[in-house]
């Protein structure tokens, strides 16, 4: 019970410290930019301010002290879960990072199961008749995968399936001019099968890597080599010893691929004017929200660290040989 | 002949590919006769890269893919093609492995054991785990843990029993006792002697001669890859004077009680195998005869050796 | 590729022989020959090319892929294979100078980490995790943001991203080295630490450098088109090979599908090239693969 709770200590004093550094950095990095720090702070309601209001707010902000000390102020609100108002959608951030990060988390988690099964499927395949040309062509596929833009791809979906075949639609996440309420779950799904696609042919090139190599030191193993002398067939090791033994390493990859993965989703939602957190980011850094583009960097973080400490317990609870000590 | 394993003049050669277009034959096994009989522990002993365990992959066919395999294997009478082989892998013919690490770390050791069991009248395959547990002192604690949870000597008594448990009628044991202490090292051998006169054949690879004679029927030799005495157990034990290969007399002369005297030279590697006696260039008794052909194994006062100048 | 297999073997067999009969090194040889002939052929074209070929030319508008145009042409009338050329140079310019300085500061940590005690171990791993810790393209856009934008601005991000992992094997590796017999052997004699650095360390150091160096750039590049495809990044009067593939997008319902399939095509084949080169260099000098 104490080693968790020094473990779960350890975590969050890890995030915390991760959580200030990041924070310092953005701030620093907006202090340096271009870009007027009233209109920062203020945001959406910078077009209504006159230039005496403009000292006012300066001065109650603090705007004018030194940066050590606005920092001091910016990260006091933070602290009360005050991220400001964004200057494009003219909302707290933190809802607007609520109502986007949902439809991220969609395509997002559509694009990591598919993408984990297939390229865990994918991996196996490839272990399993490794040296062949069945294997030569997965290996080749995943590594041109992972040097393919995913934007070049999502492109490339856009041309074939959108404006060629006209099968699915161009973008967005429901059709244009109707009523939310009156969205079918079908246009929704419609919507959504091109960015999801373009995300998990992507994604699947590190995990089927992985999993072949895991696999095939598994096939390597001491124990492969002596259950094949005990008469078990190629197949059967590799459902009863291989899934075993590889599922879960491919499991802690795929949860620490999250940085991956938000990456994928920023390019994949802009080439498909796909309405989440990703395309918002996009936004906010092309038309100067830093309120959003901060809280896009914080919470894009914490989604990161969320990947990471999940793919972490995942291992230390499931493995046994992490409970050896511990006799079942 | 043998009523169980019989390997007449096996060779076993591995083909490499290295720069250029040259290709590579290593030869690690070259012409080698041994039997095994039901009822007897015959001990294979010879220093490491000897082709001992080798052999032991061999008779069961899992040989890596690059291996090529010519003479001739015969078990129970029938020919070891690899069809044979495939039926008689952990049936009729088990191993006991040499790594500690052959258990898979993530599977409880109960089910592992249980898999070779046979499905027959004899109860569920989980009551012959159990049994076999309970012959070799495993609580039911052990068939619930995981493999990083047993001692080293658990460890060997798992392996041991999941050998036991197929009922194979042929048990190859390779190397079963390394970091074992002296009290658990004398069970093992007890165990494999108990199988033996179960009417079971046991093949106890090993390097540990002192050992071995306490429990062997008889005993095979091997230097760089073949077999070069087969001899009954007991001709070792007196004096040595019974021994009939040069090579075997050495290692009998390195045995700790008979003074630790070193054998001069070292064992050819596998690229450049002598024609001729492989042990010639370390032999006192080398003549320009043990250079001309590798001698075959010929029966000398009981025994068998490949030696033309053995007695 | 018939061509040069046969001529990299000193008698003319037909290709399949060939691939099989050559040895793992030859053939690691070749295939790092023929990842640097694409680069240069890339480069090349890119600067070779003559300018004529990008002139708005409004009577050879939205042409397909001919012999004259192999790419086509764009809504000017400007060749496709020479814009693409050179917003590739460009992209390969850009990411392979701030892969470079990115690979030189991960140096410099990992050095630091392995030789400066624990506090600077501490702090440099700290650091590594720090620039772990957010996704690479929202950190990219973030100092892209800060920078104003502009070629300055991706390079400085590509610059602070891109280091972590390098340093992390160069760290370990020093590590390795520090902690080696012979290394423990010369301090013993009273060989100066400098002199252990430049005559023990550097020459093993340096070819780990050299492949991190070169396994960096596909990184940067794929990295340097994504920021500039969203708009962060060069500006659209120096075409990286992201603005031509942002124009494409805005054609996309035209059908001209030349705009947004070669350019694609050619990153995709020069970031290919650059990470088989650096997995060849790797297999050249990793002293276990050098056999097979």
């Amino acid at each position: 019970m104490t080693a968790v709770l020094t473990y779960l200590a350890g975590k969050a004093f890890r995030l915390a410290t991760l959580l200030a550094a990041v924070c310092a950095l953005s701030f620093w990095l907006m202090h340096i930019s271009p870009i007027d720090p009233v209109q920062a702070y203020v945001g959406a309601e910078m077009m209504l301010v006159s230039p005496e209001q403009r000292a006012e707010i300066a001065e109650r902000w603090g705007l004018d002290e030194p940066p050590i000390e606005r920092f001091a102020l910016w990260a006091a609100s933070l602290a009360q879960g005050d991220l400001g108002t964004s200057l494009i959608y003219r909302q707290p951030v933190s809802t607007v990072i609520a109502e986007r990060f949902a439809a991220s988390l969609v395509l997002m988690g559509t694009a990591w199961t598919l993408s984990g099964v297939f390229g865990f499927a994918l991996g196996v395949i490839a272990a399993r008749y490794r040296g062949t040309l069945t294997d030569r062509a997965i290996r080749w596929y995943c590594l041109t995968l992972a040097s393919t833009p995913a934007f070049w791809l999502g492109l490339l979906l856009l041309m074939v399936f959108a404006v060629w075949l006209g099968l699915l639609p161009m973008g967005l996440a429901s059709p244009a001019g109707v009523r939310s309420d009156d969205v079918t779950w079908l246009d929704r799904l419609r919507h959504l099968v091109l960015p999801a696609l373009t995300l998990s042919v992507i994604g699947v090139a590190n995990i089927a890597l992985h999993t072949r190599q895991k696999l095939i030191d598994v096939l390597a193993s001491d124990y492969a080599v002596f259950a094949r002398a005990r008469g078990e067939s190629e197949t059967g090791i590799i459902i009863r010893h291989g899934m075993r033994n590889v599922a879960l390493p491919a499991l802690t990859v795929q949860f620490a691929s999250f940085s991956e993965l938000f990456g994928g989703a920023v390019l994949a939602e802009q080439v498909f004017s796909y309405p989440g957190l990703g395309q918002a980011t996009v936004q906010a850094g092309l038309q100067g929200d830093v309120p959003l583009l901060l809280g896009a960097v914080i919470f894009s973080t914490l989604f990161v660290f969320a990947g990471n400490l999940i793919a972490d317990v995942l291992y230390r609870a499931v493995d046994p040989r992490t409970r050896a000590e511990a006799p079942a | 002949m043998s009523d169980l394993l019989d390997i007449v003049d096996v060779s076993i050669s591995f083909t490499r590919y290295e720069a250029g277009l040259r290709r590579r034959t290593l030869r690690v096994i070259n012409g080698l006769s041994v039997d095994v009989r039901r009822g007897e522990v015959l001990a294979v002993i010879g220093s490491s890269g000897s082709g001992k365990s080798l052999l032991a992959h061999a008779v069961l066919g899992i040989l890596p893919g690059n291996a090529h395999l010519s003479g001739s294997m015969r078990f129970v009478g029938e020919e070891l093609t690899p069809e044979r082989q495939r039926r008689a892998r952990g049936r009729e013919i088990a191993l006991v492995p040499q790594a500690v690490t052959s258990l898979d770390p993530l599977m409880r050791v109960g089910p592992q054991v249980r898999w070779g069991a046979p499905v027959n009248g004899n109860g569920s395959q989980a009551e012959a785990q159990r049994r076999v547990f309970a012959r070799y002192g495993l609580t039911p604690e052990v068939e619930r843990s995981f493999p990083a949870q047993l001692s080293g000597g658990m460890t060997r008594r798992v392996l041991l029993s999941t050998a036991v448990v197929s009922g194979a009628s042929l048990i190859i044991a390779d190397e079963p006792t390394p970091g074992l202490d002296p009290e658990a090292l004398a069970e093992t051998m007890r165990h494999l002697r108990e199988l033996a006169d179960e009417n079971k054949g046991v093949m106890l690879i090993t390097h540990d001669i002192e050992t071995a004679v306490t429990i062997a029927d008889r005993i095979a030799v091997f230097y760089a890859g073949t077999a070069v005495e087969v001899c009954p157990a007991h001709d070792f034990l007196p004096d040595g004077a019974a021994l009939r290969h040069p090579y075997t007399r050495a290692l009998w002369r390195a045995l700790p009680r008979n003074g630790l005297a070193p054998v001069a030279g070292a064992q050819p590697s596998y690229d450049d195998l002598p024609d001729g006696c492989a042990f010639r260039a370390r032999c006192d008794r080398a003549t320009s005869a043990c250079a001309a052909t590798r001698p075959a194994l010929r029966s000398v006062r009981g025994g068998m050796v490949a030696c033309i100048h053995a007695a | 590729m018939n061509g040069t297999a046969a001529e990299a073997h000193p008698r003319p067999v037909r290709m399949p022989r060939v691939r099989r009969a050559l040895g793992g090194r030859q053939r690691t040889l070749l295939a790092a020959a023929l990842a640097a002939l694409a680069l240069g052929a890339i480069v090349g074209a890119g600067t070779l090319l003559p300018d004529a070929r990008l002139t708005t030319d409004l009577g050879a508008r939205n042409q397909a892929p001919s012999l004259a145009n192999p790419f086509g042409t764009d809504w000017l009338g400007r060749d496709m294979l020479t814009r693409t050329a050179r917003g590739l140079t460009t992209s390969l310019a850009l990411g392979a100078a701030a892969a470079s300085v990115s690979a030189l500061l991960a140096l410099a940590l990992g050095a630091a980490a392995a030789t400066l005690g624990k506090m600077a171990d501490a702090a440099v791993s700290w650091l590594i995790d720090l620039f772990l810790s957010v996704p690479h393209l929202v950190l990219l856009i973030l100092i892209s943001f800060a920078f104003g934008g502009g070629a300055r601005g991706v390079a400085i991000g590509i610059v602070l991203t891109h280091w972590p992992t390098l340093a992390r094997v160069i760290r370990a590796e020093i590590l390795a080295l520090r902690g080696s017999e012979f290394v423990r052997v010369s301090r013993r004699l009273g060989t100066s630490n400098l002199r252990i650095a430049t005559g023990h360390m550097l020459p093993h150091v340096f070819p780990q450098f050299l492949v991190g160096l070169v396994l960096l750039f596909p990184h940067a590049i794929l990295h340097e088109a994504a920021v500039t495809f969203l708009g962060f990044g060069l500006p659209p009067h120096e075409p990286a090979v992201g603005i031509i593939l942002a124009e494409a997008m805005m054609h996309l319902s035209t059908g001209r599908w030349w705009l947004a399939v070669f350019p694609g095509l050619a990153l995709l084949a020069m970031v290919r090239a650059f990470d088989v080169l650096g997995d060849r260099v790797r297999a050249l000098l990793d002293p276990r693969t050098a056999h097979e």
